[in-house]
């Protein structure tokens, strides 16, 4: 029987949800025998390349390139699962909600007081660069999520018994210690 | 900073004996000479008080009939309750913008008019309705208002405007409350008894309290009377909020004899000396009439010093006006308003018959439960307990409104069958009636069978009535509307709660939610009822909670499932605003 595939990705927040998946320390060599790894910035495969059983992702969503992956995401994943704060609630990105985006904007490229002389700023407008969105979103506001995982960020014994549990389809029963944050 | 209404406040303070505990009845008066509480006025007067600012600014700010900016002369406060809207509420309310000129919640340039709206004003039999300065109009069409606004700039007094005009409305009288009465004679039948033996009579009756909850009114005084103290309130709830609710409205028009008979009995069971009536602010048009009868009263000999001649009974009644916030019609919040506080619901216990009013104990009844109280007396309760049905005897004003030929108050026994009254009421191809207002429940027709009592369907009085050619769940969205506007604000399941409520409603309503959005709403719902601290929060989600199951069809043909792509999510929205701060191109982006 083929491994189950794993994928994950990172969206706006600081990957400090990665970190704590790697965090899983010896454990990660189960995780290689347990699970197949697809799209993530673990292995760095860029594109899907097959069904995936689950999708772990982690930061807010806040401008079209991050909005267009977890579609992707949704499209290719069984079970998607949003791991941390960010892709929770929008977290500390989404401090940026409580101003709008263009006085945002002019604040940090034209207005601010580390633009040296007046007239000279510029908004950054390259075809490169992802398109900020209005505001920046929880997951679950942009997809369906199938299951959260709340923590800044959950600590990777959190992250393991979750994924366990999903892979043996056994429930899953958190100390309140691991999902106690105050 | 000149502080140049500093004497005027301190005249009114003084009226008042400088009481704190009148803050509302000073505020009331400030805002009467005044026109609105500045910050200004709200140091001046916690200085005069010599308390906090904060505690003045804590109540001005609780409710909605203390302006904190000026308004205009005339203050037109138009009701957009649910059953003023269905009858067509919105187009006045558009006529009164377009007379005017301004929006709702600003003032005329040459601060003549401010517009306001305002939830239920005990009128949804004869709406749409409107109060200017406190007047009530009724009856209203979009086609009147132009000549309102003219007559009002004219001069002419709002009372003598042709829509000044609050039908009785009284469809059908009952044996108890609509009887005919001789004034005194149930005080005298109380007198000859000691105050047990008075709580024993209720007792017999197996009367229950009519605000909707139906605790036993016996049990209440007796627990009240046998409390250890000198001192005992009785307090009278007339602060009919409940949306479609007017009964009380009809009673204080009709029967105020009843009512302050029943309060003075009431007084004299659980030995209180002081009755307060705490009326709401919406009826303060009714206040002149009940304190002459009051002043009648006391003239009679049946309030005041003394009464009917006996030496050890006095007892007399003070009314407060409220100033528009609903939960005051939950008893621990409306004791808090009476001390001149914000109407914040209290931790319970202790119960108000513990530590009521000034931490003394208090019996807080409804009005119709006091008239019931007084006919008990009267009549007997052996007469009364054979009325109605074994759970709930007596009678039950009911107020009812919406799609119905006869809307109006009906006194009908208790155990009626919905189906029986709407025939009554005239009622024809009926799709839901929502029974106890817009914390009640929402009755479809395979429970038309049902009984209107404790034991069935409890309801304070509101019966609303919605025909089967409306749209039912955008009528219990206005519903969810006004809890969000009434919350008080204390407690989280409540306050973010109805919000979040309000808003996942709205999304399924717009044809944007999935399967997941009605199963987040029925647990947004569920954790309102669960956690929140008072009767306003645990009631708040029934609109939905009542309807999600027994019109699940209305919820599940507006769903939508797509790929777990959200409908509430529009991405080129969402970028719009990025695009044309940098000013660039972006393919397939308008």
């Amino acid at each position: 029987m083929s491994k189950p595939v794993v994928a994950t990705a990172h969206f706006t927040g600081c990957f400090g949800c990665h970190m704590s998946i790697l965090d899983i320390d010896e454990r990660i060599l189960d995780l290689v025998e347990l699970v197949e790894f697809n799209k993530s910035p673990i292995n760095d495969i860029k594109n899907f390349t097959k069904p995936v059983d689950i999708g772990i992702i982690e930061g807010g969503i806040s401008n079209d390139e991050n909005a267009e992956i977890l579609m992707e995401f949704r499209k290719h994943c069984k079970i998607l699962v949003a791991i941390g704060a960010c892709a929770l609630t929008g977290g500390v990105p989404s401090m940026r909600n409580l101003v709008p985006l263009k006085e945002c904007l002019e604040e940090a490229y034209l207005n601010g007081p580390t633009v040296k002389s007046e007239n000279t700023g510029i908004i950054p407008n390259d075809p490169d660069i992802p398109v900020l969105l209005d505001k920046v979103y929880p997951c679950h506001e942009v997809v369906k999520i199938d299951y959260f995982l709340p923590g800044c960020p959950p600590t990777a014994d959190t992250i393991w018994n979750a994924l366990v549990a999903l892979l043996k389809g056994e429930p899953l029963n958190l100390d309140y210690e691991l999902i106690k944050y105050d | 900073m000149t502080h140049h209404y500093r004497e005027q406040i301190k005249n009114i303070a003084n009226k008042y004996g400088n009481d704190r505990g009148y803050l509302m009845n000073i505020a009331r008066d400030i805002v009467k000479e005044l026109g609105y509480i500045s910050e200004e006025v709200v140091a001046d007067l916690a200085d005069v008080l010599n308390i906090p600012m904060v505690q003045v600014r804590d109540m001005v700010s609780f409710y909605s009939f203390f302006p904190r900016k000026t308004l205009g002369k005339n203050v037109i406060r138009v009701c957009n309750a649910v059953i003023e809207r269905m009858k067509g509420a919105d187009e006045v309310s558009k006529a009164f913008e377009k007379a005017l000129g301004v929006s709702f919640g600003e003032t005329t340039k040459d601060n003549l008019f401010t517009l306001l709206h305002t939830s239920c004003i005990g009128l949804s039999d004869q709406a749409p309705g409107a109060l200017i300065n406190n007047v009530p109009l009724t009856n209203l069409k979009p086609t009147d208002i132009p000549q309102i606004i003219n007559d009002i700039k004219s001069g002419k007094n709002v009372s003598d405007l042709p829509q000044s005009r609050v039908l009785l409305n009284l469809k059908k009288e009952g044996e108890v409350i609509c009887a005919p009465m001789e004034s005194g004679k149930a005080i005298r039948n109380a007198l000859n008894m000691k105050p047990e033996e008075v709580i024993g009579e209720i007792n017999k009756s197996r009367l229950r309290g009519r605000g909707g909850a139906g605790f036993p009114t016996a049990m209440k005084w007796d627990f009240c009377r046998k409390q250890k103290s000198s001192v005992r309130y009785l307090i009278c709830n007339a602060d009919e909020g409940e949306p479609g609710t007017f009964k009380d409205r009809v009673i204080l028009t009709e029967y105020p004899d009843l009512v302050f008979e029943g309060m003075t009995i009431a007084g004299y069971a659980i030995g209180a000396k002081e009755g307060i009536m705490y009326l709401r602010g919406e009826y303060a048009y009714l206040l002149d009439n009940l304190e002459k009868v009051l002043a009648k009263r006391r003239h009679l000999g049946l309030l005041g010093e003394h009464i009917c001649g006996r030496e050890d009974f006095s007892f007399d009644i003070r009314i407060q006006l409220g100033a528009g916030a609903y939960v005051c019609g939950e008893e621990s919040a409306l004791i808090e308003s009476l001390e001149g506080k914000r109407g914040a619901p209290r931790d319970r216990p202790p119960f108000p018959v513990q530590k009521g009013y000034k931490n003394e104990p208090t019996s807080v009844n409804n009005v119709e439960t006091l008239c019931c109280a007084a006919r008990i007396l009267e009549k007997g309760g052996e007469w009364f307990s054979k009325i109605g049905t074994k759970d709930s005897t007596g009678t039950k004003m009911l107020s009812v409104s919406g799609d119905c030929e006869h809307p109006g108050v009906y006194e009908v026994e208790y155990g009626i069958t919905i189906e029986n009254l709407l025939e009554l009421v005239g009622a024809k191809n009926t799709q839901a009636v929502q029974v106890g207002g817009a914390s009640g429940k929402c009755v479809a027709p395979k429970d038309f069978g049902r009984r209107i009592s404790f034991e069935d369907l409890p309801t304070g009085g509101s019966i609303m009535i919605f025909s089967k050619n409306r749209d039912l769940l955008e009528y219990m969205y206005q519903f969810v509307e006004f809890f969000v506007e009434e919350s008080c604000g204390w407690c989280v399941p409540c306050r973010a709660g109805t919000t979040l409520l309000e808003k996942k409603l709205r999304q399924i309503l717009d044809g944007k939610g999935t399967a997941q959005s009605l199963a987040e709403l029925r647990r947004i719902a569920q954790t309102i009822k669960l956690m929140s601290r008072c009767g306003l929060g645990q009631t708040s989600a029934n609109p939905v909670l009542t309807t999600i199951y027994d019109f699940a069809d209305l919820y599940a043909e507006r769903i939508k499932e797509e790929d777990g792509k959200l409908m509430t999510f529009d991405l080129q929205k969402a970028m719009k605003v990025g695009i044309e701060a940098s000013g660039r191109i972006k393919e397939g982006v308008k």
